[in-house]
């Protein structure tokens, strides 16, 4: 249960996941310049250390890196290593609250499983 | 230019009354801050007291050392965009630029006529005439086009409408974002400005309640959610500072960290705004 309705995370966590969405679609493609820190903070309306810290995240992992009085550039193999990061959460972050909901409507496995096999069949 | 300013044991009292109680905090230079507080706080006070605007009854204000009270030199960094309007009622918005230009040389005419544009202001039209609205706009745009150090925001987007508001805020960070300096914004729109400002101050009955990073300040609190008698025996010995009931659930806001064992409760962090409320709400603190 949750009173807000917001996605509640950190400001910086929902930009680098927004880069990530970005680099994984081909919005932002490998090699590429990104928006600068300005850009992302006006677009979002707020404040610049927020979404410097969420590039910064993605610089730390090397998604992103710097080209010193440039900008902030995809690095190559980017995209791979989104999906690597991206599959490795997977299990916590879709699995293990699908399951947590499946108890609470008391869901067999079976039925679970039934409902995936019936998703893919839809792909 | 990168002193901060000082402010030191500051009080103001009007008679009996009490406006500001030996405030004492910095701000640092080229932060984007929120003054919060409720209405009659003390947040029009400090920031009159910083532009010498009035005279503190005790305390002292510093910056680079200097005592800016009646010092030319250090106010000269400074800009407060007030409540009240100064102009002369008859003067137009484009004499305005012409003679604010002449008494701070830092003001940028040509950016004024742009944001003008921008907020479709007309410059010709006289002070007297602008809606509640555009008197607001008319003042955020000399604010935002004076260059120095320190702007001071005095309610500045009473009376804007939604669009205007959106492009005033996206105005500032820009503006920010190519000629940092410190951004004072004394507002209610607290969910508004909640993302943009780094640091905030928060004013109750004449003293600072808070004064530090924002998101330093939201993670000494949190809430927990979950079925009524299960949160109130959670909260005892804790520091509860406030409960909304929903039929059988309960939501309590608490100071401190979480307990590392809260089962059967959903533990999230308050927005700024929330946390703003139970604080400021009675005598809690």
């Amino acid at each position: 249960m949750n009173f807000n309705l917001n996605d509640d995370r950190p400001i910086f966590l929902q930009i680098a996941e927004g880069i990530e969405d970005g680099i994984l679609t081909g919005g932002f493609p490998e090699e590429s310049q990104i928006p600068s820190i300005t850009e992302f903070s006006v677009l979002y309306k707020i404040n610049p250390a927020t979404a410097l810290k969420g590039i910064n995240l993605l610089v730390d992992t090397g998604i992103l890196y710097k080209k010193r009085g440039i900008g902030m550039f995809v690095a190559a193999g980017a995209v791979a290593a989104v999906r690597r990061n991206r599959q490795q959460q997977f299990y916590e972050s879709y699995i293990l609250p699908l399951i947590r909901e499946a108890v609470n409507l008391n869901l067999t496995k079976i039925e679970i499983i039934s409902m995936i096999e019936k998703g893919f069949s839809n792909e | 230019m990168n002193e901060a300013i000082i402010i030191k044991d500051l009080t103001k009292k009007y008679g009996s009354l009490c406006a500001l109680d030996h405030v004492s905090l910095t701000l640092e230079p080229n932060h984007i801050y929120g003054l919060l507080g409720r209405n009659g706080a003390g947040k029009t006070t400090m920031l009159n007291l910083i532009n010498n605007r009035i005279f503190p009854t005790e305390g002292e204000i510093l910056y680079g050392n200097e005592n800016v009270t009646e010092n030319s030199s250090a106010q000269n960094q400074f800009f407060l965009m007030s409540e009240d309007t100064y102009y002369p009622e008859n003067m137009r918005v484009q004499e305005a630029f012409l003679w604010t230009s002449k008494f701070h040389p830092s003001f940028d005419p040509e950016y004024a006529k742009s944001l003008a544009d921008k907020f479709q202001l007309n410059i010709k039209s006289r002070s007297k005439n602008l809606s509640t609205g555009y008197r607001s706009i008319f003042k955020l745009i000399i604010a935002l086009s004076i260059n120095v150090p320190f702007i001071f925001f005095d309610e500045p987007v009473l009376g804007l409408d939604a669009n205007h508001r959106d492009l005033f805020y996206r105005l500032l960070l820009e503006k920010y974002s190519e000629k940092p300096a410190t951004y004072v914004l004394s507002t209610h729109l607290i969910e508004e400005v909640a993302d943009i400002i780094e640091d905030l101050i928060i004013i109750k009955q004449g003293k600072i309640l808070a004064c530090e990073n924002k998101e330093e300040f939201l993670s000494k609190a949190y809430t927990v959610a979950g079925e009524s008698r299960i949160v109130d025996a959670y909260c005892q010995d804790r520091k509860c500072i406030g409960t909304e009931n929903f039929g059988g659930l309960k939501l309590a806001y608490l100071l401190g960290r979480p307990a590392p064992d809260t089962q059967g409760l959903t533990v999230s962090t308050p927005d700024l705004q929330k946390l703003f409320i139970k604080l400021t709400n009675d005598d809690l603190l």
